[in-house]
């Protein structure tokens, strides 16, 4: 036990990730609720979002921008790497949360058309309407 | 123009997708001419990419000139390029065949449809071409949410089942990108060939061994394979049937062509079947996969679903015959992505006809079927000798190949799960082929009834069918040149 904790405190970061990603899982299986089924979904892929942005971070870094340099003069410039957080991970999310926006819209959409036709969003009342028919 | 297929191939069908919504608003006969023209493009560049990479090998289109590690290229070898073919060539036919049933069911969605029917195969045909890892995921994700779309616009219990496929499909997605966050943690690139490159002397890290088993988790709830296979019978099923015809016979096999990709491409045959001991244990689950989708689809008493459970059980095939690890093994599961796409789009085009004509697919629905719509079930006829494993049809030729793999490898199991299966699928069809083969029973016993005319779907339905019926011939007769010309270099050198 006493060896674990220096590792969990030095690679927090996978920790929280993982944390919120079994949380979003443990709703999307245990929950009856469709839309909160949704919304753990939406914590599933945020947690990875995290995890992305995580990994490009680098202590003591600053944002990606050069400064005092402006356009082909930025390439004879020596840029230190170590100077800057990796901004390839964050560019990547910036599409991952698009995704996940889109993923989110269009599940709340079959929610509402779920509700429109069993005027429930309780899966176990669902269920039993489909059974009786 | 022969240069830049590749990228017409994925853009064509993108800007047709934004042409025809605006086409919905102003004319909505044109969302058709527009959708087969785009896919039209679509499979003329596929075929010529094809025959350029059967000339001069693996073609690297850099988009926009950026070269690979930065920018985003897109490879084609001859194991895409195949799939390419299957993909584009799936969707045109089905496209044609979907016109008179969209008419029939809803004509007022008809250009949304078009769009999302374009826009899905821009996603598919992505995943195909793209060299880059990241951007499969974002294609994958196109793919899918297009996918939902359409599935959902189906009967009453469809928006439900689509509501778990879309559960299933993110979290099989978001594995898939957390395997590649170990990838790029470990690597630092993107790339899958540059990624290929520097993994080697990290083979023994527990991260690129993650990375591995996330990546084919995710890629194999994505595909159906057995125990995550939940989502699929119930949303193939309850779609309307020109959105299932397209969605079953290629979302699954464009998967099983990610996973191939993964294991040779990104990871190597080295690492995948040297260094790891999963082998047997994928393979056992493969047969699992076959048995139970099996027994599954002999449960089911109604048509479509039990071509869903078929699904199920061919995708078990494909992830055994890869997972063996020799040639044989992956020459019959790529082939079979080929021959399986063909003849689920077959028997599909054949349930969305007779769904057309008579409103239903339960199995007391389909009685006296084969004098009522004559060409369509000889199509079905042909496309379920080829599930069963009839020569000359395809469906023969890609399960001798399993077998051959698996009788190399010594895995007995496999082998008797593909006889087991065929055995199943004789019971499955040939139990329909009587259904269809008698007439319903009539209340007035001692009368002479008529016997019901012929009331066949119409042309533009039939035509595309036996067009595919045709098609499951010819790439059985021509199997030989398939694998020799194509198959065989797809497969690196080292696997024996």
């Amino acid at each position: 036990m006493a060896e674990l904790i220096p590792t969990i405190i030095a690679k927090y970061n996978y920790w929280i990730y993982i944390t919120l990603m079994m949380i979003g899982l443990y709703a999307m299986i245990a929950k009856n609720n469709l839309v909160k089924k949704i919304l753990g979904m939406s914590i599933f892929q945020t947690a990875i979002i995290l995890f992305y942005v995580s990994i490009g971070v680098k202590k003591g870094a600053t944002i990606p921008i050069l400064e005092g340099v402006h356009g082909h003069g930025a390439a004879h410039q020596a840029v230190h790497a170590a100077d800057y957080v990796n901004p390839l991970p964050h560019v990547l999310m910036l599409t991952a949360i698009v995704v996940g926006v889109a993923t989110l819209g269009v599940a709340l959409a079959l929610a509402i058309r779920v509700y429109n036709r069993y005027n429930t969003l309780e899966e176990d009342e669902i269920l039993a309407q489909i059974r009786k028919k | 123009m022969s240069q830049q297929y590749p990228a017409l191939l994925v853009i064509v069908p993108l800007l047709s997708a934004f042409a025809i919504s605006i086409a919905g608003w102003m004319n909505k006969r044109l969302c058709f001419p527009i959708a087969v023209t785009a896919l039209g493009v679509a499979a003329y560049s596929s075929i010529g990419l094809l025959f350029r990479v059967m000339d001069e090998g693996v073609i690297v289109y850099k988009l926009g000139g950026w070269a690979p590690p930065m920018g985003i290229a897109y490879y084609i070898d001859h194991l895409n390029a195949i799939v390419l073919v299957v993909v584009t060539i799936v969707a045109f036919l089905n496209v044609i065949s979907a016109k008179k049933s969209i008419e029939q069911e809803f004509p007022e969605k008809a250009a949304p449809f078009y769009a999302l029917y374009v826009l899905m195969v821009t996603g598919l045909l992505g995943i195909v071409v793209t060299g880059d890892a990241f951007n499969l995921y974002v294609l994958l994700e196109i793919a899918a949410l297009t996918g939902y779309g359409l599935l959902a616009m189906g009967e009453e219990r469809a928006p439900l089942s689509t509501l778990n496929y879309l559960y299933m499909g993110t979290i099989g997605a978001c594995f898939y990108l957390l395997g590649v966050g170990y990838l790029y943690i470990v690597t630092g690139s993107l790339n899958m060939v540059d990624i290929a490159r520097l993994l080697p002397p990290l083979y023994q890290s527990k991260a690129v061994l993650a990375a591995f088993i996330i990546c084919m988790v995710g890629v194999w709830l994505k595909m159906a394979f057995f125990p995550l296979h939940a989502w699929l019978p119930n949303a193939y099923t309850h779609a309307t049937s020109s959105a299932s015809s397209l969605i079953a016979p290629l979302v699954t096999k464009v998967m099983v062509y990610v996973m191939i990709r993964l294991m040779l491409t990104i990871f190597t045959p080295e690492f995948v079947f040297a260094t790891l001991a999963l082998q047997n244990i994928v393979v056992w689950l493969a047969v699992i996969a076959i048995v139970m989708g099996a027994i599954l689809a002999l449960a089911e008493r109604n048509l479509k679903k039990m071509l869903a459970f078929i699904i199920v059980a061919e995708v078990g095939y494909m992830v055994g015959g890869v997972w063996l690890g020799n040639r044989a093994g992956m020459t019959g599961a790529i082939l079979h992505i080929v021959n399986d796409a063909l003849m689920t789009l077959c028997v599909f085009l054949v349930v969305g006809n007779i769904v057309y004509k008579v409103k239903g697919y339960a199995f007391e629905d389909l009685q006296g079927l084969f004098r009522k719509m004559p060409f369509t079930m000889g199509a079905f006829v042909v496309g379920a000798m080829s599930i069963i494993g009839v020569p000359p049809t395809c469906g023969f030729f890609s399960k001798w190949y399993l077998i051959l793999g698996g009788l190399q490898a010594g895995h007995y199991g496999f082998v008797a799960a593909l006889i087991f299966s065929s055995l199943v699928s004789v019971v499955l069809f040939f139990r329909i082929f009587e259904i269809c083969y008698y007439e319903p029973f009539s209340d007035h016993h001692g009368h002479d009834h008529p016997p019901q005319p012929m009331a066949e779907a119409p042309p533009l339905m039939v035509v595309p069918l036996l067009i595919v019926a045709v098609i499951l011939i010819l790439v059985g007769l021509y199997t030989g040149d398939i694998v020799n010309h194509i198959i065989k270099f797809a497969i690196p050198e080292g696997l024996v």
